[in-house]
C-alpha cells in the first residue's frame, strides 16, 4: 500500500440523509417513487434544409429518448417544415427533449401541445377482398375511403386520432390485413394559440396569400 | 396552363434568381460608396480563406490531401499561419487547445475520408468540453458524393453528433459565408466545434459572392442576460443559505468570468469547488478554494458538496465523474444552476432555481441583487476543518521509487503562475490536476469529457502557438504519449519551447489501478514494459531528452529542460505501483471517497 492520504475512513464520516432520484430531484427517501412516464406531442418548426431530419432523429437515438412517431412536412412558409413528434417520457425527459431539439441550429421553435390540440393520423390498410360489402361497411363506419379495390385485395384509407385508428385497425382484422402503413400523428394547437412559441399563424397565412398571388401573376405572365 | 407549368420552381430558376439578386445587391452597394468595384472573382477555396481572415482566424492546424488541396493552394497566398501536423487527430487537439487558451476558435483542416475520420476524435473531444473550434474538411466532388468514391466518407453524417453544428457547402457562393458563420457559431453562446465539408468542385469553382461579415445563423440566439425573476430567486436562495458552495464549471472559463467569480465568492464568503474543466478559475491557494470535486477530487471538495444546503452551480453540466451516483450528489442542497445552454439545466441534476445566461453577466446580476451575505461562518469553519482533516498528501519513502506527485510539484515550482499544463489521460492527468496549484484560468488544458489519451502533446503545440509567451508543460503518461508522440516532429520543426514530462510507470496505469481495485489484480493487457526510451525517442526527433529516476535528479532535469530553447522530453521513471487517491468509485457517493485501496 502506497497511501499517504489521511483522514477519517468513509464509515467514520458524517453522511447526509437526503437523497435524489434518478432524475436528480431531491426526494423524501421514505415516500418517493420514480417519476411516471406520459405521452406528449412535441412540434418543432425547422428550417427545411438537407440533413435536418437526420439531425433531429439522430438526437433521439443518441440520447435514447423513447419516440413513438415522427411526421414531417412543409408549412405555409417557404423554407420551413414542421416535425411532429409523439414521445413517451417522464416530465423531466420531455423537458429535455424539447430543449435538446430546440438547441439544434436549424430548429426555429419547439412547443409541446396541450391535450386539446387537434391531432390526426392516417393509415392505409390493405385487406383481403373476399367480402367487399363488409369491408365497405366498416370503411364507412370509420369515415374512410376506398382507394383501390380488386378481386383479391381492397385498400382503404382512414384518418383520425390515434384511438380511432387503433379501433379501425382492429375492426379490419376480421378480413385479414395484408399490409398496413401508418403515418404517425401530426397535430396543431387549437384556435389562435401558436403551435410552437413565437410562431405567428396569421403572418404565415398572409404569406400564403401573397405567395398564391405571386404564383398567379407568374402563371399569367407565362401565358402571355 | 400546360402540365409542365409546375408551381414548384426548378432549382435552376431559383439559382438564376438568387444570382440576379446578388448582382443587383452588390451593384447597389458599389454605387453607394462610389467605388464601382465589382467583387473579385475567385475560387471557392480563396473565398474560404478570405472568410477565415475576415473572421479573425490567425493559426490553422492541418494535414494536406487530395480533396482539401484547393484550400491549401489558396492558403499559399495567405498571411494565415498554417502548422502542418503529423496526424489529423493532433491537428484537431491542437486547434482545440488553441481555442481553450486564446478563447477564439482554433481551426483545423483535413482532407476527405481518412483525413476527416482522423479528425473525429478531436471533434468529439472539443464537443464534450464545449471548446470553440472550426474544422474544414475536403470532400469528393459533388457529382461523386454518395457513390463510395475514393476517399469518400459521409463527413457531415458522421460528425453530426460530435459537433455543435456542421455544414455541407453546396456551391462556391456558399463556401465563404458558411465558413464565416461556422467560425462565429463555434464561439457564440455555449462554444463548441463546427465543421464545414467542402467538396473539391466547390472549392475549385469560381465565385463573385462576397463572404460578408461573419454572423451566426438567425435561429441561434443564446440569452446572455438572465431574467430578473430567476436572478432574484437565486439571490434569495443564496442569502438564506447556511452551508453554501459555489460549483464552478467550464462555463466560467468559456465566459471569461473568473474575475467575477472571485469577486462574488469573496464578497459573500462562499467556498468554491470546481469541476475539472474549471480548474484555474479560482486560485487554489485561496482560503475559500475547495478545489476539484468528483471521482479524484479533493476530500474537502467532496465533503463540502455532499453536505452543502445550497449549491450555486455555474456553467457546469454535472458529468457523472463529478456527481458520482446522482442519488447521493449534494442530496440536501437546493440547486441554483446557471448555464448559457438551457438544455443543461435539469439534465442530470434537477435545478431548484434555473438561471439561463452567461456566467459573468449572471454573477454580476446576482451580485447586484444580493442584499446580504449568507450567514455561513460556521460552515466556512467546517470547510477549513475538512481541509485540515483530508490534506492532499503523499509519502516519499527512501526505499520506494520516485513518486509522481513529487514530480508534479517540482514542475509547478520551477514554472511561472501562468504556465500552461496540458495532459494525456490517466493517472498522470489526475496527479497533475491534484498536485499542481492552479491560480489562473486557461492554464489547465486537458481532455475532460471524452478522456482522450494522446491529447497532451498536440494540445501543448496548440497552447504554445496561442500563447507563445507562456511556458507550456505537457504532463504525459507513457501510454498516452505513445499515441501521438509523432507530433514531436512538428514541435521540433516549429521550434516550440515546450516541455513534455512523461510520468512513466510502464503501465497503462489507470487501467492497472482499476484492475487492482475491481478485477482482483489481473493485469490483462495493461503492462507497458515494452515502452521505448522516451529520452532517446526525443533525440531521434531532434528534441532534447532526459531520463530521471531519482529524487535528487528531478530539479536539475526540470531546470535544464526549461532552459532548453525548443521541445524537450523528460522521461520520469516513477513508482509503477503508485495509485491515484482520493477516489470515488464510479457511481459511488462522493462523501464516501476512498483514501486508499482498502476503502474501495
Ligand atoms: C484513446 C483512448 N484509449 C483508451 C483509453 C482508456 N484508458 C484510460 S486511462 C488509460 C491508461 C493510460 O495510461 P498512461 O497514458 O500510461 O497513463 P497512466 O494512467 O499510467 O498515468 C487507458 C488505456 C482512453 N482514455 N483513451
Amino acid at each position: 500500500m502506497t497511501g499517504g492520504l489521511q483522514g477519517p475512513a468513509p464509515e467514520e464520516r458524517p453522511q447526509p440523509t437526503g437523497r435524489r432520484n434518478a432524475q436528480g430531484e431531491r426526494i423524501d427517501p421514505e415516500a418517493h417513487a420514480e417519476q411516471d412516464t406520459r405521452k406528449a406531442v412535441v412540434s418543432a418548426l425547422v428550417e427545411h434544409e438537407p440533413g435536418v431530419l437526420a439531425k433531429v432523429s439522430g438526437l433521439f437515438s443518441r440520447r435514447q429518448f423513447n419516440i413513438e412517431s415522427l411526421t414531417v412536412g412543409s408549412t405555409t412558409v417557404e423554407g420551413h417544415a414542421r416535425i411532429t413528434l409523439v414521445v413517451e417520457e417522464t416530465d423531466a425527459g420531455i423537458d429535455q427533449i424539447k430543449k435538446q431539439v430546440e438547441k439544434l441550429v436549424p430548429v426555429i421553435a419547439v412547443g409541446e401541445l396541450d391535450d386539446d390540440a387537434v391531432r390526426a393520423e392516417l393509415v392505409l390498410l390493405k385487406v383481403r377482398g373476399e367480402e367487399p360489402d363488409k369491408v365497405h361497411a366498416i370503411t364507412q363506419m370509420y369515415e374512410g375511403q376506398t382507394l383501390d379495390a380488386g378481386p383479391r385485395t381492397i385498400t382503404v384509407q382512414i384518418t383520425g386520432d390515434h384511438q380511432k385508428i387503433d379501433d379501425a385497425v382492429d375492426a379490419f382484422r376480421q378480413f385479414g390485413i395484408i399490409e398496413i402503413a401508418r403515418t404517425g400523428q401530426t397535430a396543431l394547437s387549437r384556435g389562435d394559440t401558436p403551435t410552437t412559441p413565437g410562431e405567428s399563424p396569421a403572418a404565415s397565412a398572409e404569406s400564403t396569400v401573397n405567395q398564391t398571388d405571386l404564383q398567379i401573376q407568374k402563371e399569367t405572365s407565362d401565358d402571355d | 396552363m400546360s402540365e409542365s407549368a409546375s408551381p414548384r420552381r426548378t432549382e435552376d430558376e431559383a439559382d438564376a434568381e438568387s444570382a440576379d439578386a446578388d448582382e443587383s445587391e452588390s451593384a447597389d452597394a458599389a454605387s453607394e460608396d462610389g467605388a464601382a468595384e465589382p467583387n473579385p472573382v475567385r475560387t471557392g477555396a480563396q473565398a474560404v480563406i478570405a472568410a477565415l481572415e475576415r473572421a479573425g482566424a490567425e493559426t490553422l492546424f492541418g494535414v494536406q490531401g487530395g480533396a482539401i488541396m484547393p484550400v491549401y493552394d489558396a492558403l499559399y497566398d495567405s498571411e494565415l499561419r498554417h502548422v502542418m501536423m503529423a496526424h489529423e487527430q493532433a491537428a484537431a487537439h491542437a486547434a482545440d487547445a488553441y481555442g481553450i487558451v486564446s478563447g477564439t476558435p482554433g481551426v483545423c483542416l483535413a482532407t476527405s475520408g481518412p483525413g476527416a475520420t482522423n479528425l473525429a476524435t478531436g471533434l468529439a473531444d472539443a464537443s464534450m468540453d464545449s471548446d470553440p473550434m472550426v474544422a474544414l474538411t475536403g470532400q469528393v466532388p459533388t457529382n461523386f458524393v454518395g457513390s463510395d468514391a475514393f476517399q469518400e466518407t459521409d463527413t457531415t453524417g458522421m460528425t453530426a453528433p460530435i459537433t455543435k453544428h456542421n455544414y455541407f457547402a453546396q456551391t462556391a457562393d456558399e463556401a465563404g459565408p458558411t465558413v464565416g458563420e461556422a467560425f462565429e457559431l463555434a464561439a457564440e453562446g455555449r462554444p463548441g466545434p463546427t465543421l464545414v465539408d467542402l467538396p473539391k468542385d466547390v472549392t475549385n469553382a469560381q465565385t463573385a459572392a462576397d463572404p460578408g461579415e461573419p454572423a451566426t445563423p438567425e435561429t441561434y440566439n443564446p440569452a446572455t442576460e438572465a431574467d430578473a425573476e430567476s436572478v432574484a430567486a437565486a439571490a434569495r436562495t443564496l442569502e438564506r443559505a447556511e452551508k453554501p458552495v459555489i460549483l464552478a464549471g467550464g462555463g466560467v472559463v468559456k465566459g471569461d468570468a473568473s474575475e467575477e467569480l472571485r469577486a462574488f465568492a469573496r464578497e459573500y464568503g462562499i467556498p468554491v469547488a470546481t469541476s475539472m474543466p474549471a480548474v484555474g478559475v479560482y486560485p487554489e491557494d485561496d482560503e475559500l478554494a475547495m478545489e476539484m470535486v468528483g471521482m479524484h477530487g479533493t476530500g474537502y471538495a467532496n465533503m463540502a458538496t455532499t453536505h452543502c444546503d445550497v449549491l450555486f452551480a455555474i456553467g457546469c453540466r454535472f458529468d457523472d465523474r463529478l456527481t458520482g451516483g446522482v442519488e447521493t450528489f449534494a442530496p440536501e442542497a437546493e440547486v441554483v444552476h446557471v448555464d448559457i445552454d438551457p438544455a443543461e439545466i435539469s439534465k442530470n441534476v434537477k435545478a431548484d432555481v434555473a438561471v439561463v445566461g452567461d456566467a459573468g453577466t449572471v454573477l454580476e446580476q446576482v451580485g447586484a441583487e444580493m442584499e446580504r451575505a449568507p450567514d455561513a461562518e460556521a460552515w466556512r469553519e467546517q470547510c477549513r476543518e475538512w481541509k485540515a482533516e483530508y490534506p492532499m498528501d503523499y509519502q516519499t519513502p527512501d526505499d520506494e521509487p520516485l513518486k509522481p506527485q513529487f514530480v508534479v510539484e517540482a514542475l509547478d515550482e520551477a514554472t511561472d503562475d501562468d504556465a500552461i499544463v496540458t495532459t494525456g489521460v490517466g493517472q498522470h492527468q489526475m496527479w497533475a490536476v491534484q498536485y499542481w496549484t492552479f491560480t489562473q484560468p486557461r492554464t489547465w488544458v486537458s481532455s475532460h469529457g471524452l478522456g482522450t489519451m494522446g491529447y497532451g502533446l498536440p494540445a501543448a503545440i496548440g497552447a504554445k502557438l496561442a500563447a507563445p509567451d507562456q511556458q507550456v508543460v505537457a504532463v504525459e503518461g507513457d501510454g498516452s504519449f505513445l499515441m501521438t508522440l509523432q507530433e514531436l516532429a512538428v514541435a521540433v520543426r516549429e521550434n516550440l519551447d515546450i516541455t513534455v514530462a512523461v510520468l512513466n510507470n510502464e503501465y497503462i496505469g489507470m487501467v492497472r489501478q482499476w484492475q487492482d481495485a475491481f478485477f482482483e489484480g489481473r493485469h490483462s493487457a495493461s503492462e507497458y514494459d515494452w515502452c521505448p526510451e522516451f529520452d532517446k525517442i526525443a533525440e531521434a526527433f531532434g528534441a532534447q531528452g532526459f531520463a530521471v529516476s531519482d529524487y535528487d535528479e528531478v530539479a536539475d532535469a526540470v531546470e535544464a529542460a526549461m532552459a532548453y530553447d525548443g521541445p524537450s522530453v523528460i522521461d520520469f521513471r516513477i513508482d509503477p505501483d503508485a495509485n491515484v487517491y482520493p477516489m470515488v468509485p464510479s457511481g459511488g457517493a462522493n462523501g464516501e471517497f476512498a483514501l486508499e485501496e482498502g476503502q474501495l
